[in-house]
């Protein structure tokens, strides 16, 4: 009993960060824009974020540290690639590699300083509830705010009209421009709401996750968060199921191997992104004809005036 | 002249409802670094009116009309609306004034629904809801049916106009913009747009039609300005004008007549498809379903149809895009072909000219020499033991240069810099000199002037009169009633019976584009011929 709770708990864990850092990337794409900086903005707000809660004491302060280096990151990409219309890739890439020198540098100081980590909700008599009680009352700001974010993206892309002309500039940015939206602008925003999910979730790592940071700590959730918006076919609610499962099956592999079950480790290890791929596959498949993809994901837009 | 006198008011006095014009440009130019798109450009709109604004590609039409709908800001001169001077600021700003338009390329969202479209061309103030309920009462009320939850990549291409025309109806325009609006739809489907236009103007509002269809122009039209490079030539009332009076204005000169030579023969069956049936590679494509014909060298075939239809998908099988697994489906010079290359269908003796002409028909950033080695490297001996020979490659282009008329800045230019209507010429040309004994050529002058299409056409004429076989797909039913000898229809992927040209009424292609056949006695008929 102990054991399924404290497992689900490690995945809720494990899934967050992914979670947070892919609901941002995702509402980036929509808007048409190709960021594969993730991984760069999430480093620089892990640093920025440790260091922002080391000084000050506060996890909420440090979060609020991590969201404003992930934007200030995501800046240079919207200055790069909308402002001035360099391919996005390059620009993407480079920002990845200029994030994890940046963080480096920045973190260099706080390696091996340790803070109190986020605490976890209490309530009495909910959060002592067996097995379900610490999963769902139990849990720090960071899990309940991504839920939140997550409906909240939903709720703006598919009831809001801002939502809506969002995911027009997304799918055609020639007309969007033609019917008088200002396409840059409109992204400028979405790249800015990607650069900073991205912060919070690299963010997360030092704050909740383990209490101290390391360079490199991201290790790789960034590149995970772009796949998982691809094979969600740019969905929210296949998001989340793709995050958890991802976040799930890392876990369970771990315990699998502690088990001593007689597969080789590399395959367990590839495991969370094999069963992954197959599934949220699976489910796009469903979808009978249109294009899953933002139309306009990735190309260059030159307003003439 | 007289001309000039119409110019000044080509409407009597007695018929105007207001003392000033709706819409006036008053000395509007729009300046791209050197270049003039619209030099000092005049042109009133009256209420109740239809005026027609023509001109060749280039002409500046385009760039007037976004000015005037706020989507580019003159370099100079004034827009008057109502007599007041205005500045718009944007589009949605022209559109809370009561200007609207329906664009020529659509701006439209694929992925998303009629009633979102719909929703992005208006302000939102009203809720969706609302917005919906409003949709369907304008759509039924013009006879413009339309379901609000599809997705618009379901749609035909006379149904998202459709959408296009109502969402500029829901903002209660007084001015209309239309920007080449039937090139798009069959006959049929243009009859119903002009009946709907008729009826706005008899609401008062005032609409400005941009077309090269001349004859429609002179039916529909009230008043016609005619722009050429960049100035306007005239305001004129078409109907006092002849088609070809008004094409001499666009031109500025007499357009060469195309002549189908004499002494043109049919011969031997050089293209012959059997029975082609061919499932779609990608999920929006068209079936092809049994498709049967037989082509003639000598003879020159047309394929009218709607865009979409499966045009795009005949080209690709016959080309060798896409290979049947049926050799006899696609015959070649009496050799079966239908599981051949594209490489080993020229070695053949066929060649390709695809509609799209970046892209496909040419590699864009690639020379002309480059581009002409893509297609001749199979049969034209420009490669000698896997080495090129890049002066047989350079003697293609001067040979299309001087044949064709292709006018470019240097000798071996990129594809991309040469202007659609020259490269166009090229990649015939380049098609032609190999000269081949089967042509297939997709949308051979779309989007092409004037002047290089009569080029264009002459040469598929001259071709076939050496003895080749040519099929000519075109969505313009009078190019393919200048040039082709008999003309069929594509529909969802079937081809009708091949009519002669001369039997080949507008009424008769229109009701086989819509998908009606024709009464039984005719389609026996048609067979036989």
């Amino acid at each position: 009993m102990e054991l399924v709770e404290a497992i689900i708990l490690a995945v809720l864990a494990a899934s967050t960060p992914l979670l947070i850092a892919a609901t941002g990337e995702l509402v980036t794409e929509r808007s048409g824009v190709l960021n594969l900086g993730v991984e760069g903005m999430m480093i620089v707000g892990a640093a920025c974020g440790f260091a922002g809660a080391w000084l000050t004491g506060s996890i909420f302060i440090g979060a609020l540290f991590g969201i404003v280096a992930g934007t200030l990151m995501s800046l240079i990409f919207a200055l790069m690639a909308l402002g001035l219309a360099v391919n996005q890739v390059a620009t993407g890439l480079a920002l990845t590699i200029l994030g994890i020198g940046l963080s480096g540098l920045i973190g260099a100081g706080f390696v091996g300083e340790r803070i109190t980590p986020a605490v976890h909700l209490a309530i009495p008599g909910l959060t002592g509830i067996p097995l379900i009680g610490r999963v769902l009352f139990g849990e720090d700001a960071f899990v309940y705010f991504s839920i939140a974010l997550i409906i909240g993206v939903w709720w703006f892309l598919y009831r809001t009209r801002a939502g809506l002309i969002l995911r027009a500039c997304g799918d055609n940015h020639v007309s969007a421009h033609a019917l008088g939206y200002p396409v840059l602008r409109i992204r400028t925003f979405a790249v800015m709401f990607g650069g900073a999910c991205a912060g919070l979730a690299g963010a997360y790592l030092p704050l909740a996750y383990t209490p101290f940071f390391i360079p490199g700590m991201t290790a790789g959730r960034g590149w995970i968060a772009l796949a998982l918006v691809v094979f969600s076919s740019w969905r929210p609610g296949r998001l989340v199921v793709g995050a958890y499962l991802f976040g799930a099956v890392t876990i369970l592999q771990l315990h699998a191997q502690g088990w001593g079950v007689g597969i080789p480790s590399q395959f367990m290890s590839a495991l969370p992104y094999l069963a992954t791929v197959i599934v949220l596959v699976l489910l796009s498949r469903a979808r009978t004809g249109g294009s899953t993809a933002p139309a306009a994901l990735g190309t260059v837009f030159v307003p003439d005036r | 002249m007289q001309a000039h006198q119409r110019m000044l008011d080509p409407t009597p006095n007695g018929l105007h409802s207001g003392e000033s014009p709706l819409l006036q440009t008053l000395g509007l130019t729009k300046r791209y670094g050197d270049f003039l798109a619209n030099d000092s450009i005049d042109i009133d709109i009256w209420p109740k009116e239809i005026h027609a604004l023509l001109g060749e590609n280039g002409a500046g039409k385009s760039t007037l009309v976004k000015a005037i709908y706020g989507l580019i800001q003159p370099s100079a001169g004034e827009i008057r609306w109502q007599g007041q001077p205005i500045v718009l600021s944007g589009p949605s700003e022209a559109r809370s004034r009561g200007i609207g338009m329906v664009f020529q390329h659509f701006s439209l969202f694929d992925n998303l629904t009629v009633a979102e479209n719909v929703a992005l061309g208006l302000d939102g103030k009203e809720s969706f809801k609302d917005m919906s309920a409003r949709l369907e009462q304008v759509s039924k009320t013009y006879g413009l049916p339309l379901d609000p939850k599809r997705e618009v990549w379901q749609l035909s291409v006379g149904e998202r106009q459709r959408i296009e025309i109502v969402r500029a109806l829901m903002q209660d325009p007084k001015f209309l913009i239309l920007d080449e609006p039937t090139a798009v739809l069959t006959p049929q489907e243009a009859d119903q747009l002009f009946i709907v236009l008729e009826r706005l103007k008899a609401e008062g509002r005032a609409i400005l039609y941009i077309s090269h269809k001349l004859e429609e122009v002179k039916r529909l039209c009230d008043t016609a300005t005619i722009l050429r490079g960049g100035k306007k030539v005239d305001t004129c009332n078409p109907r006092l004008e002849t088609a070809a009076s008004l094409a001499r204005m666009m031109v500025g000169g007499e357009i060469k007549e195309v002549k189908a030579p004499a002494g043109r023969k049919t011969t031997v069956p050089r293209l012959v498809v059997n029975d082609l049936t061919l499932a779609p590679s990608e999920a929006h494509g068209v079936r092809l379903e049994h498709i049967s014909f037989e082509l003639k060298g000598g003879e020159i075939l047309g394929v009218a149809g709607v865009a979409g239809n499966g045009q795009d998908e005949l080209f690709a099988a016959l080309s060798g895009e896409r290979l049947s697994k049926d050799p006899g489906t696609v015959v070649i010079e009496g050799i079966a072909a239908g599981h051949l290359s594209i490489t080993q269908r020229r070695k053949l003796g066929a060649a390709f000219v695809p509609e799209e002409r970046l892209g496909h028909g040419t590699a864009p950033r690639m020379k002309l020499s480059e581009n002409a080695l893509l297609t001749g490297h199979a049969a034209s001996g420009m490669v000698h033991r896997g080495f090129i020979d890049t002066a047989a490659t350079l003697k293609t282009v001067d040979r299309a240069t001087e044949t064709f008329d292709v006018r470019k800045a240097k000798r071996d230019p990129e594809a991309a810099s040469l202007s659609g209507g020259n490269l166009q010429k090229f990649i015939v040309g380049r098609e032609i000199l190999r000269n081949p004994a089967v042509l297939v050529v997709s949308q051979p002058t779309w989007g092409v002037d004037a002047g290089a299409a009569a080029v264009i056409r002459q040469a598929l004429l001259d071709l076939a009169t050496a003895g080749a076989a040519v099929l000519v797909t075109s969505q313009d039913l009078d190019e393919l009633a200048e040039i082709a000898d008999r003309i069929a229809v594509m529909f969802h992927g079937h081809l009708s019976a091949p009519l002669a040209t001369s039997e080949a009424t507008r009424e008769k292609l229109g009701l086989l584009m819509g998908g009606s056949s024709l009464e039984p006695k005719e389609a026996a008929h048609a067979v036989g011929a």
